[in-house]
């Protein structure tokens, strides 16, 4: 996949720094206003999407190489778990929201509500490097269709 | 203006969008009409005051969209060879009838806007509503719920994601893996 126009690619070089803020603010704002680790995530892919869009394959696996973005995957989901497990251990419950329990932080302010801005984290790096992924999935797959009308599933060359 | 006039207008569209969607021979212009459709539903989500799921709900139109267009700028799949087929047709008029009744009953049954659970107080909504800040911290009940009282959910959410993933990743990728004994 190559770039596209240099206009597309001025205005991709403007818009990213803004985009990937978005999605920072909506995770880190999940627990007082509308949005959380699902959608921040999601903008984040975007992100990407169109940074490979714009400048081509090569250029954003320099940002976020595949096995990188693989490896973001798992560790997001074991963060969760991890989490998870710590509530087990210090509140007696899967899931406890112990950190609340002991240091709770004041209403409306960016560090209170314990456990759930951490998970909120956990979600958007998850979320983000997996939509990236299905993305790279999907562009390198081609289904081509031969001369007596059969169609032929092809994979890309990677990298 | 009423909430309802709004919510018929933007289920008009969704309407439209999918017939069109269904029925047109390029298949880069359905991907579009389907854009239809989810965008409607972003908006209906924003006039019926559920701003956590509209902006997701947004996002994920946006990521969607992007894949299925580049999916469908392949080589070979741009139109396809679709002819009148009387019976589905028939169907589709009957489903669409049946989804426009649906419609008229609930607007006339439902006050939209007005929470449901205030006629029952037994409804575990009110205890999020009212215990949901003291308990968690958490000034958005949503999130208080999605990762506090329901994080289970979550997290099997999550592991639907994760699972899938691993499975696209499996199928989809270039060659197979080799052991190094093996000859081509």
């Amino acid at each position: 996949m190559n770039g596209m126009s240099p206009i597309v690619q001025t205005v991709a070089r403007f818009a990213k720094v803004f985009i990937l803020l978005f999605g920072i603010y909506l995770t880190f704002t999940g627990h007082l206003s509308p949005g959380g680790g699902f959608a921040g995530g999601v903008v984040i892919a975007c992100l990407y999407i169109l940074l490979t869009l714009a400048y081509g394959k090569k250029s954003a696996f320099k940002y976020f190489p595949r096995k990188a973005a693989s490896g973001l995957d798992s560790v997001g989901a074991l963060i969760f778990l991890l989490v998870a497990c710590l509530g087990l251990g210090f509140g007696g419950v899967f899931f406890a929201n112990f950190l609340e329990r002991n240091y709770p932080g004041a209403s409306f302010s960016l560090l209170s509500a314990g456990t759930i801005p951490v998970n909120n984290i956990a979600i958007c790096i998850k979320v983000a490097s997996s939509l990236f992924l299905v993305f790279i999935i999907m562009a390198a797959a081609r289904v081509i269709e031969k001369k007596d009308g059969t169609r032929d599933f092809k994979q890309d060359e990677e990298e | 203006m009423g909430i309802e006039l709004i919510l018929i207008i933007i289920l008009v569209f969704i309407l439209l969008g999918s017939i069109i969607a269904v029925e047109i021979r390029d298949l880069l212009s359905a991907v579009i009409s389907i854009g239809v459709v989810g965008f409607g539903i972003s908006i209906a989500f924003l006039f019926l005051q559920a701003p956590d799921l509209a902006i997701v709900q947004i996002a994920v139109e946006v990521v969607l969209l992007i894949l299925l267009i580049r999916a469908t700028i392949g080589k070979g799949v741009k139109t396809t060879h679709a002819h009148i087929n009387w019976p589905s047709l028939f169907l589709v008029v009957i489903l669409c009838l049946g989804f426009v009744g649906f419609a008229c009953v609930a607007f006339q049954e439902l006050e939209f806007g007005a929470p449901v659970t205030a006629n029952n107080p037994q409804a575990p909504t009110n205890y999020y509503l009212k215990h949901g800040l003291a308990e968690t911290g958490s000034a958005n009940i949503v999130t208080s719920v999605i990762l506090d009282y329901r994080a289970y959910d979550t997290l099997g959410e999550a592991t639907v994601l994760f699972t899938a993933i691993i499975g696209a990743l499996a199928i989809l990728r270039g060659r197979a893996r080799k052991k190094k004994g093996d000859k081509e």
